[in-house]
């Protein structure tokens, strides 16, 4: 966290296509961002615009097809299929849309899930998802199952999952369109309070224009390309929020 | 990891019983069906392993297995009598007469007729009686079974006549005999009164029981009576053997039996197999997004084959409990007294089971791995 860079990402030039022959699309015409450290970014535009490959992408979950991409000061296209793995498991955290929890497991143990994978003990994992819960305002609801819990208790329990190791990358796609108005704006609230620090970036995929007031630069997209980066509104807002006191994973 | 494997697979409570269900039946159904095959075949062997006295048998050349007899002659029995080695040799008839009790209930019988003099072949659990007093005139000893079928009211009694070949015979004892494959009664008599008991048949020597002198082995003996007399000769054992070995080439009842089996084989596996397939299917955006998060391939299949082999194990206990208890319910009763769940049928299904489980849990580790972890971002 003590990174001198204040760029999480850096994409030049990046491109992605499905498919070949007469059936290819073209879902990323090459991509020219910079995500900074310490920020809010958020990701708009039309559908099929290609934000979910983007994030896809730099997440680690896709390869590129081309262009240059350095997320966190590493080249993910040089990495093995399991280092790729080991780094997700280290620095990112994930929020989706439809919340992605599993059914059976407890709100603390669906939060406890990365720390799980990292080889964290059951009892350790879960103390520390409680914690964390608490934090996020669910300090009742740790051992509910997801099905006991409305949708914005569900995706807070989805942000405690995506904090919980203390990740350097957290990117969110469309983390409130399955919430209604108030909710969906209670949790980016909450978002920006806890995730948002010095050390880690947040992107955030959406075309929810009731919640671009959170974001520190809004990143317009269009065609695989982006079109247009501008300032946010919260650019001006103090980041000096201390969230979460999460164990670190090494 | 192995908690999450665990809590999603029972999670599913449906999908879980269902899984357990398909494997507990079709390993019960397979355990049941191999052991009731393998209980059957070893009843055609019956009356040749309760005979302990004697250990070799000798037969006409022709005669291939117990039930069919092609008859030896007086001189044949002089002839084994003269080969070196032999001990002893006696005669011994089976015949099937058929036996009617004085109320008219009537059966076709096992008589099996002992040497007037020794009484070789005498069974050796006698529930009632004793075997000696074969030697009294119209004595017969009957098996419980068949007793119990002629009298079927009130407790083991002596002193009851059947009647054979308008003969009448006294029950001068009653024993524990093992089942024959037909499940007719067996009755043992004297071999000089068996002929008064069957009618048409002339030739009494149906198999000649012959001992080796101490220092002379079962198998040379048969080799040396074989070659004296031209007779087939050989071991209790491989005579019962061969019994077996006809009843499984000639008669249809390994094929139904191994139809059976084969069925619940496959069912069980298509079941478990499609049901465990399903249950991941559904549960593949979970997987997706333990895989986007960081869990590694390997950890994912280890939790699927925790899942198989849990299923697997908790289907096969409830299987072989279930077969366990059927067994031990029906081995008093009568008509399957005897059989037996066999510890090579109980190891057997396990492996069998632990192959169902693989294969179902193959197609969908499988799947699971193909699984592009981007999946968790698709609606
Ligand atoms: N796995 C895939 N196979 C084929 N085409 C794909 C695949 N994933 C995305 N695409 C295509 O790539 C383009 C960009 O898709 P993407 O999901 O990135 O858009 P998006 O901006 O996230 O849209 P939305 O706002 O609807 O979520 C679309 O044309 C889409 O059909
Ligand atoms: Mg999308």
């Amino acid at each position: 966290m003590n990174n001198a860079n204040e760029t999480a990402v850096v994409c030049r030039d990046v491109t992605k296509w499905f498919g070949q022959g007469a059936s290819r699309v073209d879902a990323l015409r090459g991509v020219d961002l910079e995500i900074r450290m310490g920020e809010l970014s958020m990701l708009v535009g039309p559908s099929g615009c290609g934000k979910t490959t983007l994030l896809s992408v730099i997440a680690g979950l896709l390869d590129s097809n081309g262009g240059e991409l350095e997320v966190l000061d590493e080249k993910p296209a040089r990495m093995t299929k399991q280092e790729r793995i080991q780094f997700r498991r280290r620095n990112l955290g994930f929020v989706f849309q439809q919340f992605n929890l599993l059914p059976a497991l407890t709100a603390a143990e669906n939060v406890a899930v990365p720390l799980l994978a990292a080889g964290f003990n059951r009892i350790d994992a879960v103390r520390e998802a409680t914690k964390l819960l608490a934090e996020l305002g669910m300090e009742n609801r740790a051992a509910a199952l997801p099905s006991e819990l409305s949708g914005g208790q569900q995706q807070r329990v989805a942000l405690g999952r995506a904090l919980i190791h203390q990740p350097r990358l957290i990117v969110c796609d469309e983390p409130t369109s399955a919430l209604d108005a108030k909710t969906g704006h209670a949790v980016m609230e909450l978002l920006s309070e806890v995730a948002v620090r010095p050390g880690r970036a947040v992107i955030v995929v959406t075309h929810d224009s009731r919640v671009f007031e959170f974001a520190d630069t809004i990143a317009h997209m269009d065609d695989g390309r982006i079109q247009e980066i501008e300032p946010g509104a919260a650019r001006a807002r103090q980041i000096a929020n201390f969230g979460a006191a999460a164990p670190a994973i090494q | 990891m192995n908690f999450v494997a665990l809590k999603m697979l029972t999670g599913d409570r449906a999908k879980y019983l269902g899984l357990i269900f398909a494997i507990a039946f079709s390993s019960f159904l397979m355990a049941h069906q191999a052991s009731i095959f393998a209980g059957i075949m070893d009843r055609t062997r019956s009356q040749i392993v309760d005979i302990t006295d004697a250990n070799v048998w000798v037969m006409d050349r022709n005669t291939e297995y117990f039930d069919e007899v092609s008859a030896l002659t007086d001189d044949d029995l002089y002839r084994v009598r003269g080969v070196t080695g032999v001990k002893w040799a006696v005669p011994l008839f089976k015949g099937q007469p058929r036996a009617k009790s004085p109320d008219g209930k009537f059966r076709v019988v096992i008589l099996l007729g002992l040497d007037d003099a020794t009484l070789v072949g005498t069974p050796h659990k006698m529930l009632l009686g004793s075997a000696s007093d074969l030697r009294q005139p119209d004595a017969a000893i009957i098996d419980e079974a068949g007793y119990r079928f002629f009298f079927p009211d009130g407790p083991l009694q002596l002193g009851n006549t059947l009647e054979m070949n308008d003969h009448r015979v006294r029950l001068v004892g009653i024993c524990d005999a093992s089942a024959p494959f037909t499940n007719f009664p067996v009755v043992f008599t004297r071999y000089s009164q068996a002929l008064n008991y069957v009618g048409r048949e002339r030739n009494l020597l149906s198999f000649v029981l012959a001992k080796p002198e101490a220092g002379v082995s079962i198998a040379e003996l048969s080799t040396r009576i074989q070659s004296a007399t031209g007779l087939r000769a050989m071991s209790s054992t491989q005579f019962g053997r061969a019994t077996i070995v006809y009843y499984l080439k000639h008669t249809g009842i390994p094929i139904n039996f191994g139809l059976t089996v084969a069925i619940a084989l496959i069912v069980g596996t298509v079941v478990a197999g499609q049901t465990f397939y399903i249950f991941t299917i559904e549960n593949l955006k979970q997987f997706g997004a333990l895989k986007a998060i960081g869990v590694s391939d390997r950890r994912i299949v280890a939790m699927i084959v925790l899942q198989a082999l849990l299923v697997g194990a908790i289907g096969y206990s409830l299987g072989m409990g279930m077969a366990a208890g059927f067994f031990s319910i029906f081995v008093h009763k009568i008509a399957t007294r005897g059989i037996v769940l066999l510890w090579q049928v109980i190891v057997g299904d396990a492996a069998i089971v632990l192959l169902i489980v693989i294969v179902a849990s193959l197609v969908s580790i499988r799947k699971v791995l193909v699984l592009e972890p981007a999946v968790v971002f698709r609606g």
